[in-house]
């Protein structure tokens, strides 16, 4: 199936969230404002605007089961948005609720805990701040881990035993706590991190291959295994239990987004536009290929219909030629018109996460990215690596 | 276009496009700021290794890329004593009219005679191969314009010379 394109800006879109039931997207186009979009046939259509943040947005979750989004912003802050009824007109609007979060700097990414009683949100202070709700006081609370990052906090995934958290920071180390809170969680069972998880205990220290950033972590599915890419074109996988790390190095641009489909699948994605499937088990791990099959012919593919080069002379061999003499451009065959690249996404690709659960596998996955594009995916629809890794422009 | 170049511009673009991988990173020094890293300075860890690609002694271009902006430094061929002075009237007349140009930075790093800086705004504004290509397509340019410059001079100052002398011949 191919995968379904949605145009919904043409500025960036920094970030978006699903609502349980697909029919709304909350998206933060590079905006002060949270926008939701409802699904009307074929189109998105955009039917509420949550502004309160004073900088830009920088992450959006919703929980599926209690539909309350959280929005982080770089003014320092998050929001927790409820649905509530207008008092005098009965109509349905959301209303945010205060988060203290007690950080200096910027909010960078925010994940409800999958019991969504509390949610994390990492930060340019380095700290993450864990925040569950004060039914006295009506707002939510915070609890800082802090030791011992010392960087920004790029990326925050939780465990499903709703206590662990991996966090992934710009000082090139992807780390596992505990972010375990005494009023709200039951006492946990042990798991292949630890046994005894106090609040900010340091399950696991794993620093990238090559020093880069760590732009992403993910917990798989049962939670005893940890992905994370980073800056240094590199996904690794961590088995904690048996201490082995698989570290897969890309020839091409890193990544800054994955999320998990299966036990042993995984779909990262970044500034190579397009999402690439890893799979692989204990035993080892490999790049499957790209669900962005950029060797089909994309004629009739709707708004990203071929070469619109009129007046100019076309050729392939020679344009290939022209480029390779004039600026040392060596790509084979140039893109049609040039100005189109042959992926979907015609930007770095900024967040992917899963859409459809069937079966246990995440059927479909979506992605946005800075072109302003949001496609829903087919997971099991992967193009083999040669093709897929045969349009880069690398 | 000579086979020479095509090495050097062929290792700039790959390093161009591999440092081009920017995102929204907001200050941890200053509170609510978001400036360049590779200006500001001041977080080391967000800083890459900067990067000099060499053609030869007089002509580089130093690349220093950082976590959410890049900066290019072009250091133009100058062999005698006119490129010198044209190399520097043609960069001064560009750099004082920079907004224009979006990415050109208003002064140039020491050492060199033009930067340019290139920020994720840009990078999100802007198709960012275009981008490349606009660089790759500068360095070319601005070598042809020079020798152009300093030809034309050249003819200009032998037209004059003439016209002058024939003053003294009748």
């Amino acid at each position: 199936m191919a995968p379904e394109v949605f145009n919904i800006a043409q500025t960036p879109i920094t970030c978006h969230a699903f609502s349980a039931d697909h029919k709304q997207v909350a998206v933060s186009l590079n905006s002060n404002d949270a926008q939701i979009y409802t699904r009307q046939g074929a189109a998105w259509t955009p039917t509420e605007t949550l502004s309160e943040h004073d900088k830009l947005i920088t992450s959006i979750d919703w929980a599926p089961n209690s539909n309350r989004i959280v929005t982080a912003s770089q003014d320092r802050n998050a929001y927790v948005w409820q649905q509530t009824p207008d008092p005098q007109t009965g109509k349905v609007t959301w209303k945010p609720t205060l988060v203290l979060l007690r950080i200096n700097r910027a909010a960078t990414h925010v994940r409800w805990s999958p019991k969504e009683d509390k949610f994390a949100v990492a930060s340019g202070a380095r700290a993450i701040a864990i925040c569950s709700f004060d039914p006295e006081n009506n707002w939510w609370v915070s609890k800082l881990l802090k030791k011992p990052i010392r960087s920004t906090v790029l990326s925050v995934d939780w465990h499903p035993n709703n206590v662990l958290l991996a966090a992934g920071s710009a000082d090139m180390k992807a780390r596992v706590f505990s972010a375990y809170i005494k009023e709200v969680d039951d006492k946990p069972a042990a798991t292949v991190w630890g046994s005894k998880l106090p609040f900010n205990t340091i399950c696991g220290e794993y620093a990238s291959p090559a020093g880069g950033w760590v732009h992403a972590v993910g917990f798989s599915p049962s939670g005893n295994v940890l992905a994370f890419a980073s800056h240094d074109s590199s996904i690794s996988i961590v088995y904690p239990d048996g201490p082995a790390i698989y570290n897969i190095r890309i020839s091409s641009l890193p990544f800054v987004t994955l999320t998990w489909t299966a036990e042993d699948t995984l779909v990262a994605a970044g500034h190579d536009c397009q999402p690439v499937v890893f799979s692989g088990s204990e035993a080892g791990w490999q790049g499957v290929g790209s669900l962005d099959d950029s060797t089909s012919a994309k004629a009739g593919a709707g708004p990203r219909a071929g070469p619109g080069g009129v007046g100019r002379l076309n050729s392939l061999a020679f344009s290939t030629f022209r480029d390779a003499d004039t600026r040392g451009h060596t790509g084979a065959g140039g893109t049609p018109s040039d100005t189109k690249l042959l992926t979907v996404h015609q930007n770095t690709i900024t967040s992917v996460r899963p859409y459809e659960v069937r079966g246990g596998r995440v059927s479909r996955v979506s992605t946005s990215g800075v072109d302003g594009n949001l496609v829903i995916w087919d997971a099991d629809n992967v193009s083999a690596v040669a093709g897929a890794f045969g349009g880069l422009r690398v | 276009m000579s086979n020479v170049l095509r090495p050097y511009l062929a290792a700039v673009r790959s390093t161009l496009t591999a440092a081009l991988t920017l995102e929204n990173f907001s200050s941890q020094v200053v509170e609510r700021h978001n400036k360049p890293e590779v200006e500001a300075a001041g977080s080391k860890e967000v800083l890459l290794n900067p990067l000099t690609i060499s053609r030869n002694e007089n002509e580089r271009v130093l690349i220093e890329p950082s976590v959410n902006s890049i900066r290019l430094s072009i250091k133009i061929k100058q062999a005698d004593e006119i490129e010198r002075i044209l190399c520097h009237k043609f960069t001064r007349f560009m750099m004082q009219r920079a907004e224009n140009f979006i990415v050109l930075r208003r002064k140039p790093v020491p050492g060199y005679d033009i930067s340019f800086l290139i920020t994720n705004t840009h990078s999100e504004t802007m198709l960012k191969h275009k981008i490349v290509d606009f660089i790759i397509q500068f360095m070319e340019d601005v070598d042809r314009e020079i020798s152009e410059m300093k030809l034309s001079l050249n003819a200009r100052a032998r037209i004059v010379a003439e016209s002058y002398l024939t003053a003294f011949n009748s």
